[in-house]
């Protein structure tokens, strides 16, 4: 098991998100979490990445209990976010917001195939990182950290505002890293897309984690999932 | 007739380049520093009095010469700044402003007010290095060759920081983590490493300056208070934050108050508020701030 997330609560100031999240990643995985809009979804991504003040519980990665660490030495492990908002720096062109997270591991893809997968990059290098679009500032935020060598993605709502095709172009690339060896923790909204790409689901209500299934289960659970979303 | 007034606007020109300079560099602190931590920092005057006393004590207790003090002053100020910064500082990461302007005014206050203690408000002389003594006659003017030096040295310093900032691997860590530090942070950058690193770069700035003022103002408890109020007002009209705005306007207001003391002496103290009010009306950002 590459992460192993137990008795998961977090805080933001006075408020109390998460009430115990209970989940786990093996390597090599596509998991993802679903859930309706303040779920805990988001905060549960920030907390295992360490860029959430007052967190208890456990946060198992590669043997290590992250639980105590700083954002920074958690990256060290080999963890890497790519946040909802995208988190493209404007006072960075494309090619320095491309190579800005230093490498924490071996192992991490080298630029010519990160520009592989993302070809309107490479042509854009020298653009200011926010005056590219949308589609383009997911494939910049999705690309940077595929350099540095972290083993497991967390990408939040990479489709988010994005027009079908571009869309389609982020799934072909989950799958290629996948491929690869890359273990991915999604958090979707668009569960239509989430069945193309993950193998299992997570479902989140309140702050805690309240069912989970199999892609292959899906079929079955179909009813209760729209329940579960409200779709 | 004619050449003994323009020997003067050139004199002029030359103090005023000489100021610019010193704005230049104490602005260029201020901004990294501002852009950071997000702190105003009242104390720079102050440090960059430490600066200057730095270098006098180096030379007359240590014998240590000004070349020397060039480098160890600026790093042992901004030593200091560090632990600083470590201490006190940090704790107030996320309150607003004003926490950082009072703090950092009390210790300004603090610490002109233990040197005037012991060393007055007259001031120290500090002699020019035996290499730049002299000077050279151009023709329409002599040129001191230690203010030369000052004017030339200051310019490289404040374009190698601006190249630093804008142009480089390190210079990128710092642009990004003054937008999001807690994203660079999560992408393995140690952050708050980074910040007390700055406060005690910008700081080390200052003192700096305070060093290649020595010989010029000589060395005075209260001569980082007197020039840091026309600081403010450079770093408020070049715009918060902005690298090359700072040193732009940090020179070209030394420049404009040397001219203002040639065409209309009175004016020479407050041209640089009167254009600050008038920047402030056009463009409350500064010139070359961001919104």
């Amino acid at each position: 098991m590459l992460l192993d997330v137990k008795g998961l609560q977090a805080w933001y100031g006075e408020s109390h998100i998460l009430h115990g999240v209970d989940f786990d990643v093996c390597e090599g995985e596509v998991v993802t979490l679903l859930g309706r809009n303040g779920a805990g979804k988001t905060t549960t991504l920030k907390s295992i990445m360490g860029m959430i003040g007052k967190r208890t519980g456990s946060v198992v990665f590669d043997g290590h209990q992250t639980i105590g660490l700083t954002s920074d030495r958690i990256a060290h492990l080999g963890l890497a976010i790519c946040p909802e908002e995208r988190g493209i720096f404007s006072s960075l062109n494309v090619l320095e917001n491309l190579m800005l997270p230093p490498q924490v591991r071996p192992g991490g893809l080298p630029v010519e195939q990160i520009f592989d997968l993302f070809p309107n990059l490479k042509e854009r290098i020298n653009s200011q990182g926010t005056k590219l679009s949308g589609g383009e500032q997911q494939m910049l935020a999705i690309g940077r950290i595929l350099r540095t060598g972290a083993r497991l993605l967390m990408l939040d709502e990479p489709t988010e505002g994005l027009a079908p095709v571009i869309i389609q172009q982020i799934g072909r690339t989950i799958a290629r890293l996948k491929q690869q060896g890359f273990t991915i923790l999604l958090v979707e909204q668009n569960f239509r897309f989430a069945s193309t790409v993950a193998d299992r689901f997570y479902v989140m209500e309140h702050g805690r984690v309240i069912d989970a299934f199999a892609t292959a289960d899906l079929a079955a659970n179909m009813d209760k999932l729209h329940d579960y979303l409200g779709v | 007739m004619f050449n003994i007034s323009t020997q003067a606007l050139f004199a002029q020109l030359l103090v005023g380049l000489i100021n610019g300079s010193f704005y230049a560099l104490l602005s260029l602190g201020l901004a990294v520093i501002f852009g950071m931590l997000n702190i105003i920092n009242f104390a720079h005057g102050a440090v960059y009095m430490m600066g200057a006393f730095c270098a006098y004590f180096l030379l007359n207790v240590f014998d240590i010469n000004y070349w020397v003090a060039l480098i160890l002053a600026p790093l042992l100020i901004g030593g200091l700044g560090m632990a600083l910064e470590r201490t006190m500082l940090q704790r107030l990461a996320g309150l607003d402003h004003l926490y950082g302007l009072l703090l950092t005014f009390g210790l300004a206050l603090i610490i002109q007010g233990v040197f005037q203690n012991y060393f007055g408000s007259s001031g120290l002389p500090y002699a020019i290095p035996q290499q730049l003594t002299g000077g050279q006659n151009l023709g329409f003017m002599f040129l001191p060759n230690y203010r030369a030096w000052v004017v030339v040295f200051s310019l490289t310093v404040c374009l190698a920081t601006w190249f630093a900032i804008e142009k480089t691997k390190l210079g990128a860590y710092l642009r990004a983590a003054t937008e999001n530090p807690a994203l660079v942070r999560a992408f393995g950058v140690n952050v708050p490493r980074m910040i007390t690193l700055t406060y005690g770069f910008g700081v080390g700035l200052a003192a700096l300056a305070g060093v290649l003022s020595a010989p010029i103002n000589q060395v005075r408890p209260l001569m980082g208070a007197d020039l840091i109020i026309v600081v403010f007002a450079v770093v408020v009209i070049g715009g918060m934050g902005s690298i090359m705005g700072s040193i732009v306007t940090g020179f070209a207001l030394g420049i404009l108050e040397g001219l203002t003391k040639y065409f209309y002496p009175e004016a020479s103290n407050t041209v640089v508020f009167v254009i600050m009010a008038l920047v402030l009306m056009v463009k409350p950002n500064g010139l070359f701030g961001r919104a």
